[in-house]
Parts: C-alpha cells; sequence; structure tokens
C-alpha cells in the first residue's frame, strides 16, 4: 500500500509587486511511496523538492492536484501524529536547550511524564546529544541542529518520515550519522522520504529514487534500473607486478595506469577479466580486488539536468 | 492543552529575552520617586505614588505589549521555526491562541510584580492594606487593555513586518484612547454622511477608554484617591475585552490559517 500518494501536484508562485506573474515551482507531481521504503528525492536547487515537501506538510497550498500522507488528506492534523518533519535548513528555538526542546515536541504529541523524560534522554541518545542535553540550540554546530531536528522528527515514533535534505552542510561525520539514523529506521520499517543532492547518500541509502528537475518528474524508480545496470566494464587492482608480467599486461589490455606500487587495468569485457586475471596470478602478482564499473548516479543526474 | 504548550514556551521565550529587565526600571522609578517626592509634595505623596506607579505599570505593559506582539507569529516566521511545529498535530488556531496566551501571561507576571512593588513603596510610606484593595481594580483594568494591546499587535504580526505593525498598533493604541472624541466630532459637524462614518468608526476601533475612564471618572486618578470603583463598569469593561480580543483573535486565526510558508 502507498503510504505516501501525490497526485498531479502543482504549485504556482506569484513573484513581482506590480506586475505580478506566476512561476511554477512544481508541475504535475504525480508519485507514489510504498510502506517501508527509503525513498530519494532528488533534483537541483530550485528543482521543486522544498516545494513538495511543504505542500505535503501543508505549510503552503497547491495551485491544482492533490496529495496524501497514510491514506488522509495532508490537512489532517490527526494524521500528522503519525509522521516526522525535518524541513530544510532547519532552526529552532535558540534559547531552549535540547532536553527542553525534545520536551516541548513531545507536549505537541501528547506525550506526558515520566514517559516524555524518558523519550528525551533516549532520542538524545540516539542522536549522539545525550552528552550535551543541558546545552541552549544558539551555543550548538550546524551538524548538531541537524542532529536535534532529526530526534524532534522521531519524537513519535513515526510510520513516515520526510526529511528535507538532511546531509546538507553536514561534515563527512555528521552525514555518517544521519546516514545511520536512516538506517536505523529502515531497520524499524519506517518509510523514509528525503530529498537530497548528495549523491553518494542517495547511493548509499534508497531503494528508490525520484529524479526532479525544473518542477518536473525527470524519472522514478529503482536506483538499478535507473542507472541501468550495464555495467561498463571491470576494474582490477593489482600487487607485486615485475616488470615482465607488467609488459604482458600490456600486451592484454591498454588501459593500464600505475598507482604507487599497484596497477589498476581496466578490463571491457568478461573475458578480458579472465584472462588478465589468470595471467597475473599465475605469474605471481597478487590480486587485490575486481570491480564492477557502472553509471555512477552522478553522472545519470548530470546527463538527466543538462537535457 | 497544545495551545498552553505553546503558550508555555512564549512565556519562556520571553523571560529568557529579559524581558523582566523593565522591573528594574520601574523598581528604580519606586526607589528615586519615593525618596524625590517627600521633598516636592506637601502630605500627598503616597498619591502621587500610586498616580506614578499605575501610569508605569500601564506605559511599561503597554510597550512590552506592543513591541513583543508585534514580532510574536512574525519571527517565527522570520526564523523558520514555525515549520517544524505546525508539521506536529497542531491547528493553526491553537498556535495563534498559544502566542496570545503566553505574551498575556508574561504581562501578567509583569503587572504583578510590579503592582507587588508599588505596594511595597505605599506600605513604606505608612498607606495601609484598606487602601492597597482600592488600587487592584485599576490593576486589572490595566490588565485587560494590555489584553486588548496584545490582541491588535498579534493580528498585525500575521501578515505585516514588525515596523509596520508597530507603528499601526500604535496609531490603534492612540485613537482607541479618543474614541469618544471621534463621536463628539461626528455630532459636531453637522453632516448625516460623516456622523455615520464616525459612529462605525468609534464602534469598529477598539475603545481603550472603556478601560481607563469609568462612570466618567479617570481610574488611575480614582484609584490613587483611594476610591471604589464601579462594579458594574469593570464588568462591562471586562466582557468589551473579551469580545473585542475574540473577535481579533478570530481575525489572526483566519488571516494566519490562509497563509503559505514560502
Amino acid at each position: 500500500m502507498a503510504v505516501i500518494e501525490i497526485e498531479s501536484l502543482t504549485k504556482d508562485f506569484e513573484v513581482g509587486f506590480w506586475r505580478k506573474r506566476a512561476v511554477r515551482a512544481l508541475d504535475g507531481l504525480t508519485l507514489g511511496v510504498e510502506r517501508g521504503e527509503v525513498f530519494g528525492f532528488l533534483g537541483p536547487n530550485g528543482a521543486g523538492k522544498t516545494t513538495t515537501l511543504k505542500l505535503l506538510m501543508n505549510l503552503i497550498r497547491p495551485t491544482s492536484g492533490s496529495a496524501r500522507i497514510l491514506g488522509e488528506p495532508v490537512d489532517s492534523v490527526a494524521m500528522r501524529r503519525r509522521i516526522g518533519y525535518l524541513p530544510e535548513n532547519p532552526y529552532f528555538y535558540d534559547y531552549l536547550t535540547g532536553e527542553e526542546f525534545l520536551t516541548y515536541v513531545g507536549t505537541l504529541f501528547g506525550i506526558r511524564h515520566p514517559a516524555l523524560a524518558l523519550k528525551v534522554e533516549e532520542l538524545l541518545g540516539v542522536v549522539g546529544l545525550g552528552e550535551a542535553p543541558r546545552v541552549q540550540l544558539r551555543k550548538y554546530s550546524k551538524g548538531m541542529v541537524q542532529r536535534i531536528g532529526i530526534a524532534q522528527a522521531i519524537m513519535n515514533n513515526p510510520e513516515v518520515v520526510f526529511l528535507d535534505e538532511p546531509m546538507s552542510g553536514l561534515d563527512p561525520l555528521g552525514r555518517r550519522e544521519v546516514r545511520d539514523v536512516i538506517e536505523m529506521l529502515r531497520a524499524r520499517k519506517v518509510t523514509v522520504f528525503f530529498s537530497s543532492h548528495i549523491l553518494p547518500d542517495v547511493e548509499a541509502l534508497c531503494d528508490r529514487v525520484a529524479i526532479l528537475n525544473r518542477g518536473k518528474l525527470r524519472e522514478v524508480g529503482a536506483l538499478d534500473a535507473i542507472l541501468n545496470v550495464q555495467i561498463e566494464g571491470h576494474e582490477i587492482i593489482l600487487g607485486r607486478i615485475t616488470s615482465e608480467l607488467h609488459a604482458q599486461l600490456h600486451a592484454l589490455c591498454d588501459r593500464i595506469t600505475p598507482l604507487g606500487d599497484r596497477l589498476h587495468l581496466r578490463a571491457g569485457n568478461p573475458r578480458q577479466v579472465e584472462t588478465i586475471v589468470s595471467t597475473a596470478v599465475s605469474g605471481g602478482a597478487e590480486l587485490v580486488s575486481v570491480n564492477p564499473i557502472r553509471r555512477s548516479l552522478e553522472d545519470y543526474f548530470f546527463s538527466e539536468v543538462q537535457a | 492543552m497544545r495551545a498552553l504548550a505553546i503558550a508555555r514556551n512564549t512565556f519562556r521565550e520571553n523571560i529568557r529575552d529579559k524581558v523582566l529587565y523593565n522591573l528594574i526600571l520601574f523598581a528604580l522609578l519606586m526607589i528615586l520617586s519615593s525618596l524625590a517626592l517627600g521633598q516636592l509634595t506637601l502630605g500627598h505623596t503616597d498619591k502621587v505614588i500610586v498616580d506614578l506607579g499605575l501610569s508605569s505599570i500601564s506605559m511599561i505593559g503597554t510597550l512590552i505589549a506592543i513591541f513583543i506582539g508585534i514580532s510574536l507569529v512574525y519571527k517565527e516566521l522570520e526564523k523558520r521555526t514555525v515549520y517544524a511545529l505546525l508539521a506536529k498535530p497542531v491547528h493553526r488556531r491553537e498556535f495563534i491562541l498559544g502566542k496570545f496566551l503566553g505574551l498575556l501571561f508574561t504581562l501578567a507576571v509583569n503587572v504583578f510584580i510590579m503592582s507587588a512593588g508599588l505596594i511595597v513603596t505605599l506600605a513604606y510610606h505608612g498607606v495601609g492594606p484598606r487602601s492597597w484593595v482600592r488600587i487592584l481594580p485599576a490593576v486589572y483594568l490595566i490588565l485587560l487593555s494590555l489584553a486588548l494591546t496584545t490582541a491588535v499587535a498579534l493580528v498585525f504580526s500575521t501578515f505585516s513586518t514588525p515596523a509596520l505593525s508597530a507603528l499601526f498598533t500604535f496609531f490603534l493604541w492612540v485613537i482607541g484612547h479618543f474614541n469618544g472624541d471621534l463621536l463628539e466630532l461626528g455630532r459636531m459637524v453637522q453632516s448625516g454622511f460623516f456622523l455615520r462614518v464616525c459612529r462605525v468608526l468609534y464602534y469598529l476601533l477598539p475603545n481603550f477608554s472603556n478601560f481607563a475612564t469609568i462612570d466618567s471618572r479617570n481610574v488611575i486618578t480614582t484609584a490613587a484617591y483611594y476610591q471604589p470603583i464601579d462594579g458594574w463598569g469593570v464588568l462591562w469593561a471586562s466582557v468589551y475585552a473579551l469580545i473585542y480580543c475574540t473577535i481579533l483573535l478570530s481575525v489572526s486565526v483566519v488571516i494566519f490559517s490562509r497563509r503559505d510558508f514560502k
């Protein structure tokens, strides 16, 4: 069953003061997300990702079209008990401490003490802020704000979580932590809908992705299907190469790059791979790795966006 | 319940934004006036203190109501804290009500502490509890007028920038004190149309003189002479404040509910 159903969703924004004109931020988006999926919502800046998320959160109203979450219309307040949302570049009440902020959010969900105190403590631990419960949010680093943002989004054990650019502006460590949280949600069978333009994260996390450009849906499907799974060749890495073996390999493969004391070879077809590997191994080389080379999401993304 | 949680957070925000610092100002004013007025007035020191004290409570309260009121909603939009909040199971009307109650509570705490300060000052000048009680209706009426000021500021806060909101609110606050004159003006200019316009404005604009003048007597002056204030007048002022605030809050809710948060 689709937990997020988006039907021809369109949003125009009026710009200009005297002569108003409409700019279409989102153009007839139709999309369905299944229960338990980790769904990546991709697109360059200004593609309409945040607009879509705001429409789903009922923060803005569609020009036309409709959307349902968990079978309920997006303006249903009851439905919001069952979802979580992290806004883009979130900013929370900076005069509150992390603990106070989460307690406040919990109260809005109707959670009472003593369960609330336990929940707040647990969440601070989950997002790695257990050490700083009484630090005011104004003293938080960007990564900490993002993490408290994720904590407030999962306060109510939601069935669906919407994350708007959860990794933007984070250092590699912070990104890794956000990834871990999303993996944890996946393990709990929570549906995660997140927008991003950090492609390796999307590649590592998502079951399916949608690609949006200039307000229009370009592609939606399983990542493998979108990337066409066409293996463009293999990369073989070898160690302990003698000069004799080097010459032998040159005869077999014309794309050889020495990197340090290792050799990187690119083979076009599986038979070539077999020949190279058997020659190398019988010649006493160490086989470090053999990897398929496939089109990266990044390549795909660029070709789509430029088209 | 959720509105109360929002109110509580608004109160906390006000406290942490050091709104209560104004109390120091009030305390200084009370101490200085106690010292100075004894030299300047003959025998009526306490009356001047009541007059000065209540006027200060009203002025300080009004300044807080306007300057915090105008940014109540605007600040949440500007800082985008409202996004995460409204994605929670919170009705937009609960948000508006919570913000209003939060500031009202801040004002009540402020007024309470200032009034206590005033009473302490009076006690220092040898005024007894029987006279203190006479001041309380005036304090209550000031609080009602602050509630109305807050509601006016809140309406503007839902759609306008703080600078404009401050201007509009202050404008309405001033007009609201001279509402009666507007009606008089309409009567003096002998034009039926003009009178009708004045009458519409008279009923439409918030009438702050309902809280300042009861039974044709200035509330603060009456309190300064420890005279009783007409109970029916106070009741009418309460009903008026309740109705007018409800209307203004409803207008705020309607505006806020239609807004897109870009």
